[in-house]
């Protein structure tokens, strides 16, 4: 039976992991490449690297991240941030990675999803999506609200709706969507269960749901109460809140299916 | 020396670095050339079945790879490249494989139940316990991501079968041929386990 997978997340910036809270406010957590063997030691599933860098040295600086971790741990590893052009993807590929996420570019650039699955296949193309819960702008009378795709960092609101979004980039060939709610992001609050389910009821292919946990029962709540197919998580594994393996053994005697 | 074939699908890191970590000496090669004086020969691939047949063409590696399995040397498939080695697949139409193995490649089936493709970590049942598979327990999990799986014509080829929706084949071991679905390369040290023993297959048979 196909396991549910957790995903830790690392957020790089000029080479190094960090995280903030709500897109801001980053503290450091140390050098990427010890921390996927650790996560690899506990059993993490997959790594997922988010490229925050805003130097003009960034490209050099995460390939050299990924190819270094792409040496030391052997398994799934996604990488994204500022990936543009169908270039960006192949220098992520060469370089170790076995998943590249899209996410501004997928917006920006209509065509770029699509081409990038007809060149590279499904299964290596990630929409990243960040939704947040808005107010419909209709006019005085439209209480009505929406989830709305927001890019470049959760900075810019673009008035598509996630709903819409995400079944559009699975007709478009993306292989798996990557859920973050901006709503939930660094709150430890729990995930997003209402838009989680209700995206992955919408599409067929695998969701990973992001932003919010902060305690074990988060994960199996998202397990339990959405079909999610994958957790993921920064901050909590980041500061030894909780290990990926006492999490996978909470999970799993609780009943959730997870590689132990 | 073992040779990584190199047809300009996809990425071949993972697969070197995991042999180099089990010690292994890898090339990683194009040329029809090299395959032929290879110890053992790995024929991975991503991306569209299509696509690696007419790259495969394009590189002139066919004969290559015929000459090579028929040498009796180990040959390791990993995911594309177990399914070229089939008759055909309906991928995108319908397209010849290698027909080194009789049988054909599908997709699975588009109902609500599973979703398409199948990524993540899955169990392995084991059906016969092939040289490669020595280490590894029943029901242990390794790294998939894939929409198509092979039917062979021949059962008795199964080596291990794995659980989606269907019952699917997820390795196959015929004479010197050993090919998976899934990715050893990706699977941590369960699969690095894998590697180890075609390594040492490798060798044994050199000497």
């Amino acid at each position: 039976m196909l396991a549910k997978r957790i995903i830790p997340c690392l957020d790089v910036k000029d080479g190094r992991v960090v995280k903030g809270i709500n897109f801001v406010g980053l503290r450091d957590a140390g050098d990427p490449v010890e921390n996927s063997k650790i996560y690899e030691e506990q059993g993490a599933d997959e790594l997922t690297f988010l490229d925050i860098t805003a130097s003009s040295e960034r490209r050099k600086i995460i390939l050299d991240v990924v190819e270094r971790t792409a040496s030391e741990v052997f398994m799934p590893l996604t990488v994204g941030g500022g990936v543009r052009t169908l270039s960006d993807i192949r220098d992520f590929l060469n370089a170790g990675a076995d998943k590249v996420s899209i996410n501004t570019a997928a917006v920006v650039d209509v065509n770029l999803v699509k081409k990038a699955t007809e060149k590279f296949g499904t299964q290596c193309i990630v929409v990243a999506i960040d939704g947040k819960r808005v107010k419909r702008t209709g006019g005085a009378e439209d209480h009505s609200s929406f989830w709305e795709v927001y890019i470049y960092g959760g900075r810019t609101p673009t008035g598509i709706d996630v709903l819409q979004w995400a079944k559009k980039m699975e007709t478009l060939g993306a292989g798996e969507i990557l859920l973050t709610s901006m709503d939930r992001d660094g709150t430890k609050d729990g995930y997003d269960i209402k838009l989680t389910k209700t995206v992955c009821e919408l599409i067929n292919i695998p969701v990973v749901a992001s932003g919010g946990a902060g305690n074990l029962n988060h994960f199996y709540d998202v397990f339990t109460q959405t079909n999610a197919d994958a957790a993921l998580a920064a901050s909590i594994f980041h500061y030894k809140e909780y290990s990926i393996k006492e999490t996978k053994h909470y999970l799993k005697k609780r009943g959730i299916n997870v590689r132990i | 020396m073992i040779a990584i074939l190199d047809y300009g699908m996809g990425n071949l890191r993972s697969v070197e670095k995991a042999f180099q970590k089990v010690g292994a000496q890898t090339l990683v090669t194009s040329s029809p050339e090299k395959v032929l004086i290879a110890e053992g020969l790995v024929l991975p691939g991503v991306g569209a079945f299509k696509d690696c047949m007419k790259n495969l063409r394009e590189y002139g590696l066919i004969d290559a790879l015929y000459q090579f399995i028929q040498s009796g040397r180990p040959f390791l498939g990993i995911c594309l490249g177990l399914q070229l080695l089939f008759s055909e697949s309906t991928e995108f139409g319908l397209y010849k494989g290698l027909d080194i193995i009789k049988g054909k490649v599908v997709r699975f089936p588009q109902n609500s139940t599973i979703k398409v493709p199948h990524m993540g970590w899955n169990t392995v049942n084991i059906r016969e316990r092939v040289p490669l598979l020595q280490d590894i327990e029943d029901e242990s999990y390794f790294y998939f991501v894939h929409s198509y799986y092979v039917v062979p014509e021949d059962e008795s080829i199964v080596a291990s079968t794995t659980h989606y929706g269907i019952e699917f084949v997820s390795s196959i071991c015929h004479n010197n041929i050993f090919a998976c679905q899934f990715h050893p390369e990706k699977s941590q040290e369960l699969g690095l386990k894998i590697l180890r023993r075609f390594k040492e297959f490798c060798q044994k048979n050199a000497s």
